[in-house]
C-alpha cells in the first residue's frame, strides 16, 4: 500500500485554560498529571492530543460535549489558539503562520460549516455562498456564476434570492456546505454539521454530505456526538475524552477492541451484526477443504446469518484469495445477534 | 411566638441606627444635624464643606483662558483659547444645520431653490410607511404631516421643521459618536472599562446641567443645541453597539474567519451587519432622546416648537401651549413608530421584472418628488399651504381649559390643599427634619446587609458628597418630591401592572399606552399638570406621577408574566384560587423585578423633578434654574452630579436587592 499523504498532523496539542497555561505547562515539562491541573485551577480542553489526518479521508472527531472535540478542531483552524504543540498544514508549520498567511489559508484552502449554520442573516442565499469568494475580492459575476454552480450542487436551485429565515434547517445547512465548498477547500471541517436538524433530516442530510464527498473527495475532518452518525461516516474515527484522544481507528476496530471502558460504552448500544466481519469472529478451521456454505473474510456477519442459521451447519471463511483461512458456527452468529438484542433492552 | 416576632424584628436591623439616631436628634450637635460649612480654601462664597462648585468654577475659568495654540483668533495674530477652539468646532455644526434649514424652511440663498414643498414631505413620509411597514404606519406618519400643515396658523409648520432640522443634524451625529465609541468599547477592554462609568453619569445626570457647560463652551442658538442634543443622545447608541457587537453568536463570528475575513471585513461585513437590530434600536433610542433634549435645549436658544411651548407655558397661554405639545407628541410618536419599524425590517426577497418593479417605493418616491416639484411651479401652494387653509382652535382650548378649571377650580383646589396639608407638608417637614448622619447611617446599613463592605462604602461616600457639596436640605427636598411621586406612582402602576398582565390583550394595550406616553418629551407633561393645579407642588408631584408610573407599570406586568408557566400549573394543580395565585406565587416571584421598576420608576422621577423646577419648586431644579440663568457652570454640574449621586445611590441599593432575590429563586446565577 502507497504511504498516505498527510493534510493535517497535529503533535502534542495542548489547549489550557487558566491564569498563566503557557508558563504552566512550560514548567511542568509539557507533562502535567491531572491532578496537578486541578489543583492549580486549569482546565484542559485540548490534553496533549496527536493525530495525522490524511488525504482523501473521512475523519470522525467523537466525543460527548465538552470533550474537547470543537476545541480541536478549533486548534487545527487556529480559530483558537493551542498553548503547546505543532500543527502542520499541507508539510508548513500552521502555528507560525502570520495572520497574513492565515488569512490566505482560509481563503483557499479550507472550510468550515457550523453546528447552528452561522448563515449571514442579511444576505440572501447566494450572496450568503459567494461570501468567501466577496472577501477575496473576486468580481461579482464571477463570484455568483460559481455560486450558482455550488447551489445546483447542494439542491437549492430556484432559492438564490431567499433570506436565510425563509429556508428550513436543512436548507439553511445545505447552505451552509455551498459556502464552505465555494472556494474549493483542500480540507473540509464540519463541526457538527447535521445536530441541530430533525433525526429524519439529519439522515437525509447524511446522504447527501456522502453523495457530495463522492463527487469531491475531499479530506474531512467531522465532528459529531453521535456514534451512529460517525459509524455511516466515517474512515476512521478518534474518541475523545476529557480533552484527550482516547483511540483512533475504524468501527469494526473500536467494537471489538476498545480501549477502556468509555469506549466500551459508546459501542456497547451498535447492533455488531451489521458491522462486525466474519473475520473478526471467525475461529481457525478445523479441515482445510470447503463446506457446502462459503462466506468472505470481509462479508458484514448481518449480511451472511440468514444462511448460516437456516442451514444450520458450519460456513467456511475464505480469504481474498479464496483460500480457507477460518470457519463459522451458527451459535457465534446468535451470540453476535442477541448481544445486541440484549443490548437494546 | 416571641421568637418568631424577635427574628422578624432582626430582620430589620438596618434600620434601628437610622431611627435612634432621628430620635436622638434634638441631643445632637448641630454639625450632626445640617452638613457644617468648612473654611477648605477660604470662607467665603463656599456653601459646602467641600467647595466643589469653586473647584468647577476654576477649571470652568482656566479653561476658558487657557492658550493652546499661538494662532490667528478673530482675524487678528494672537493667542488662542480653550474656549475659542471649542467655539470654532461649536461654529463647524453651523455648515450641516444651515444645509437642512435651507432645505426644510428658509429655502437656499446662493441658489434659487425653496425649501422642500410640504406636498412632497407628505408624500415621502406616507411612501416610507408604506415600505417599512404597511398601511397603519402610512396613515400615522401622512395624518402627523397633515396636523403640522393644517394646524399652522400661528406657524407650527416652521416651527416644526425648524426642530427637525435640529435633529436632522444631531442624529447622524450621535449615532456616529455613538457607534464609534461603541467599536472602540467592544474591541478594547479598556476603552469599555472607562466609557462605563462616563456613561453612567451622562445617563443620570440631568438635561439641564449639560445645557449650562455647554453655553458656556459653545455659546447659545440652535448650534449649541445641537451639541447639547448630541452629548446627551450618544450613550444608548454606544451601549447598544458595545451589547450588539458582544452577543454576536460567536459562528457567525467564526464563519467570518473561516471565509478569509481581514479585520475590517470583519467589522463592516459580518460584525456590525450582524449586530444590525441592535444598532437599529440604538439608533430608534437616539432619535428619542434627540427629540426629548432639542425641546428642552430652548434654554439655550434652540429655535422650534420647544421655544414656542416655553414661551407658552410661561405665558400661561396654554390653549396654544396644548397646540404645539399636541404637536410635539405627533412627532414623537410617528418618529418612534418609524424607527421601530426600522429595527423590525426584514430584508425582501426583491421581486423580478421592470425597475419599477423590482423598487416599487424607491419609483414612487422619485414619482412623487418629480410630481410635487412640478406642482410647486405652478402653485405656490404646493409650497405651503397658505394662510387661509390652517386653522388654529387654541382660542376654543383656552375657552375650554377655562371653563373646565373654573368649574372644576373649587374641588380641585380643595383636593390639592388637602394633599399639600394633610400628606405632603408633613412629609416634607419629616424629610427636612432628618440629621443628614442618620440617612449616611441608614444608606450604610442597608448597603451592609446586602452587599457588605464594598456596597456599604459606597453609598455612603455617594451621600457624603452629596451633605459635602452644600446642597443639603434642597437635595433632601428633591428627595421628598420623588419619594412621594414613587409611592403614588407604585399605588397606581403596580394594581395596573397586576389587572394588565392577567389577559394578553389586556398586557398588549397597556404596554402599548406605556410605549406611547414614554416616547413624549419629559417637558409635555407640565401641560396637564399646570392646567390642574396651577403652580405648585402638586401640580410638580401630578407631572412626576404621570411620567414615573410607566416603568413600575411595565416591570409589574414584565415580572408577573414571566414567572415560568410550569410553576403556575403546579400551584393551580395545589388547588390555588386565583387570589392565592397571585399573592403566593406570582407576585413573590415577580418581586425582583418590580424592585427594577421601582429603581427606572426613581430615575424617571429624577428626570422630571428637574423639569419640575420650571413650574416653581424650591428643591435642587430651582436652584439650577438659577444657575441657568447665572451662567453658573459650576453649580450647574455639582447640582447636575447630586442628582445623579441620589439616583446612583438607590440603583447600586435597589439592583443588588434585585440581584439577591433573583439568586435565592435560582433564577439568576
Amino acid at each position: 500500500m502507497p504511504k498516505k499523504s498527510v493534510t493535517i498532523s497535529c503533535k502534542n496539542v495542548w489547549k489550557l485554560y487558566g491564569s498563566d497555561p503557557a508558563r504552566f505547562l512550560a514548567n511542568r515539562n509539557y507533562n502535567p498529571s491531572e491532578n496537578d491541573l486541578k489543583q492549580s485551577q486549569y482546565i484542559a480542553a485540548v490534553f496533549d492530543a496527536s493525530i495525522d489526518v490524511f488525504k482523501g479521508e473521512i475523519l470522525v472527531i467523537m466525543g460527548l460535549s465538552g470533550s474537547g472535540k470543537s476545541s480541536l478542531v478549533r486548534c487545527m483552524t487556529r480559530l483558537i489558539e493551542p498553548t503547546s504543540g505543532e500543527i502542520h498544514f499541507e508539510g508548513s508549520d500552521l502555528l507560525k503562520a502570520t495572520e497574513k498567511e492565515l488569512i490566505e489559508i482560509r481563503r483557499h484552502k479550507m472550510g468550515m460549516v457550523f453546528q447552528n449554520f452561522a448563515l449571514m442573516p442579511h444576505r440572501n442565499v447566494l450572496e450568503n455562498i459567494a461570501f468567501p469568494l466577496e472577501v477575496q475580492g473576486v468580481s461579482r459575476e464571477k463570484r455568483e456564476e460559481r455560486a450558482i454552480e455550488i447551489i445546483d450542487l447542494v439542491g437549492l436551485k430556484g432559492r438564490e434570492k431567499y433570506y436565510p429565515r425563509e429556508l428550513s434547517g436543512g436548507q439553511q445547512q445545505r447552505v451552509g456546505l455551498a459556502r464552505s465548498l465555494a472556494v474549493e477547500p483542500n480540507i473540509w471541517f464540519l463541526d457538527e454539521p447535521f445536530s441541530a436538524l430533525d433525526p429524519l433530516i439529519r439522515k437525509e442530510m447524511q446522504n447527501e454530505f456522502l453523495r457530495l464527498q463522492n463527487l469531491l473527495n475531499k479530506t474531512i475532518v467531522f465532528i459529531t456526538h453521535d456514534f451512529d452518525e460517525a459509524i455511516r461516516l466515517a474512515d476512521r474515527i478518534a474518541i475523545m475524552y476529557e480533552g484527550r484522544i482516547v483511540q483512533v481507528g475504524n468501527a469494526e476496530e473500536l467494537i471489538t477492541n476498545p480501549a477502556n471502558e468509555y469506549v466500551a460504552e459508546f459501542t456497547r448500544d451498535i447492533p455488531r451484526a451489521k458491522l462486525l466481519s466474519v473475520g473478526s469472529i471467525m475461529q481457525p478451521a478445523k479441515k482445510s477443504t470447503k463446506n457446502k456454505i462459503v462466506v468472505n473474510k470481509t462479508d458484514k456477519i448481518s449480511s451472511v446469518a440468514p444462511s448460516i442459521i437456516s442451514s444450520n451447519a458450519v460456513a467456511t471463511v475464505v480469504d481474498e484469495s479464496g483460500d480457507v483461512c477460518g470457519e463459522l458456527t451458527k451459535d457465534q452468529i446468535v451470540d453476535i445477534l442477541f448481544a445486541d438484542e440484549k443490548n437494546n433492552d | 411566638m416571641t421568637e418568631s416576632l424577635w427574628e422578624r424584628l432582626k430582620q430589620f436591623w438596618f434600620v434601628y441606627p437610622f431611627i435612634a439616631l432621628w430620635l436622638l436628634k434634638p441631643i445632637t450637635p448641630n454639625w450632626g444635624v445640617i452638613p457644617p460649612k468648612s473654611c477648605l480654601g477660604g470662607c467665603g462664597s463656599i456653601e459646602g464643606m467641600i467647595p466643589f462648585v469653586d473647584w468647577v468654577n476654576n477649571l470652568i475659568a482656566v479653561l476658558r483662558n487657557y492658550e493652546i495654540l499661538p494662532g490667528i483668533s478673530e482675524g487678528k495674530v494672537g493667542l488662542f483659547t480653550f474656549r475659542e477652539f471649542t467655539r470654532y468646532l461649536a461654529n463647524l455644526i453651523d455648515i450641516p444645520l444651515d444645509f437642512t434649514e435651507a432645505l426644510l424652511y428658509k429655502g437656499f440663498e446662493t441658489i434659487p431653490l425653496g425649501p422642500l414643498p410640504w406636498v412632497m414631505i407628505l408624500g415621502l413620509v406616507v411612501v416610507l410607511g408604506l415600505y417599512l411597514r404597511g398601511i397603519s404606519l402610512a396613515i400615522l406618519g401622512g395624518s402627523c404631516v397633515l396636523y403640522l400643515a393644517i394646524f399652522s396658523l400661528r406657524g407650527i409648520w416652521t416651527l416644526s421643521m425648524k426642530t427637525l432640522s435640529a435633529i436632522a443634524v444631531s442624529v447622524p451625529l450621535a449615532v456616529l459618536i455613538g457607534l464609534v465609541l461603541g467599536i472602540l468599547g467592544a474591541k478594547f477592554k479598556v476603552v469599555e472599562r472607562i466609557l462605563n462609568p462616563i456613561l453612567n453619569v451622562l445617563q443620570s445626570l440631568p438635561h439641564f446641567s449639560y445645557l449650562i457647560l455647554v453655553a458656556i463652551f459653545c455659546g447659545v442658538g440652535a448650534k449649541a443645541g445641537v451639541i447639547a442634543t448630541v452629548i446627551f443622545a450618544f450613550p444608548p447608541m454606544t451601549r447598544l453597539t458595545i451589547l450588539g457587537l458582544k452577543e454576536l453568536s460567536s459562528e457567525i463570528v467564526e464563519a467570518g474567519k473561516m471565509s478569509g475575513c481581514n479585520y475590517w471585513q470583519m467589522l463592516f461585513k459580518v460584525e456590525l451587519p450582524g449586530a444590525r437590530s441592535a444598532l437599529m434600536l440604538g439608533i430608534n433610542q437616539v432619535i428619542m432622546q434627540c427629540l426629548a433634549m432639542v425641546v428642552i435645549a430652548s434654554f439655550i436658544g434652540q429655535p422650534g416648537l420647544g421655544h414656542d411651548l416655553l414661551a407658552r407655558l410661561q405665558n400661561l397661554r396654554l390653549g396654544q401651549a396644548f397646540e404645539i405639545g399636541v404637536a410635539v407628541v405627533f412627532i414623537a410618536i410617528t418618529l418612534d413608530r418609524y424607527s421601530q419599524a426600522l429595527v423590525l425590517k426584514q430584508p425582501e426577497r426583491s421581486r423580478e421584472g421592470a425597475f419599477w418593479l423590482r423598487n416599487p417605493y424607491l419609483s414612487g418616491a422619485i414619482v412623487i418628488v418629480v410630481l410635487s416639484v412640478i406642482l410647486s411651479f405652478i402653485s405656490s401652494a404646493a409650497t405651503q399651504l397658505p394662510k387661509e387653509y390652517t386653522i388654529s382652535i387654541s382660542g376654543y382650548l383656552d375657552l375650554g381649559i377655562k371653563t373646565f378649571t373654573t368649574s372644576l377650580f373649587v374641588p380641585l383646589g380643595i383636593f390639592r390643599d388637602f394633599l399639600l396639608v394633610y400628606f405632603f407638608m408633613p412629609t416634607k417637614a419629616m424629610f427636612q427634619s432628618l440629621p443628614w448622619i442618620s440617612v449616611i447611617v441608614l444608606v450604610g446599613c442597608a448597603g451592609w446587609k446586602l452587599g457588605r463592605f464594598k456596597l456599604a462604602l459606597t453609598v455612603m461616600f455617594f451621600v457624603f458628597l452629596i451633605a459635602a457639596s452644600g446642597y443639603w436640605v434642597r437635595a433632601m427636598i428633591t428627595l421628598y418630591m420623588v419619594s412621594v411621586a414613587i409611592i403614588i406612582s407604585m399605588g397606581f402602576g403596580i394594581p395596573v401592572g397586576i389587572w394588565a398582565s392577567k389577559r394578553l390583550n389586556r398586557t398588549k394595550l397597556v404596554l402599548n399606552i406605556c410605549d406611547t406616553f414614554q416616547t413624549f418629551p419629559s417637558f409635555i407633561y407640565l401641560l396637564p399638570a399646570v392646567m390642574l393645579f396651577q403652580i405648585s407642588d402638586v401640580s410638580a408631584i401630578f407631572a412626576i406621577v404621570v411620567y414615573a408610573s410607566i416603568p413600575i407599570t411595565r416591570y409589574t406586568i414584565f415580572g408577573l408574566r414571566n414567572v415560568p408557566s410550569q410553576i403556575i400549573e403546579a400551584a393551580k394543580m395545589s388547588g390555588c384560587s386565583e387570589s392565592q395565585l397571585l399573592w403566593k406565587v406570582r407576585m413573590p416571584l415577580a418581586f425582583p423585578e418590580m424592585l427594577l421598576g421601582v429603581n427606572q420608576t426613581l430615575m424617571f422621577a429624577l428626570f422630571m423633578v428637574m423639569i419640575a423646577g420650571f413650574i416653581g419648586t424650591v428643591d435642587l431644579s430651582q436652584e439650577i434654574f438659577r444657575a441657568l440663568s447665572f451662567n453658573d457652570g459650576g453649580k450647574g454640574l455639582v447640582i447636575g452630579l447630586c442628582v445623579s449621586l441620589i439616583g446612583l445611590t438607590a440603583d447600586r441599593l435597589l439592583v443588588e436587592w434585585s440581584n439577591i432575590k433573583k439568586r435565592s429563586y435560582g433564577l439568576k446565577t
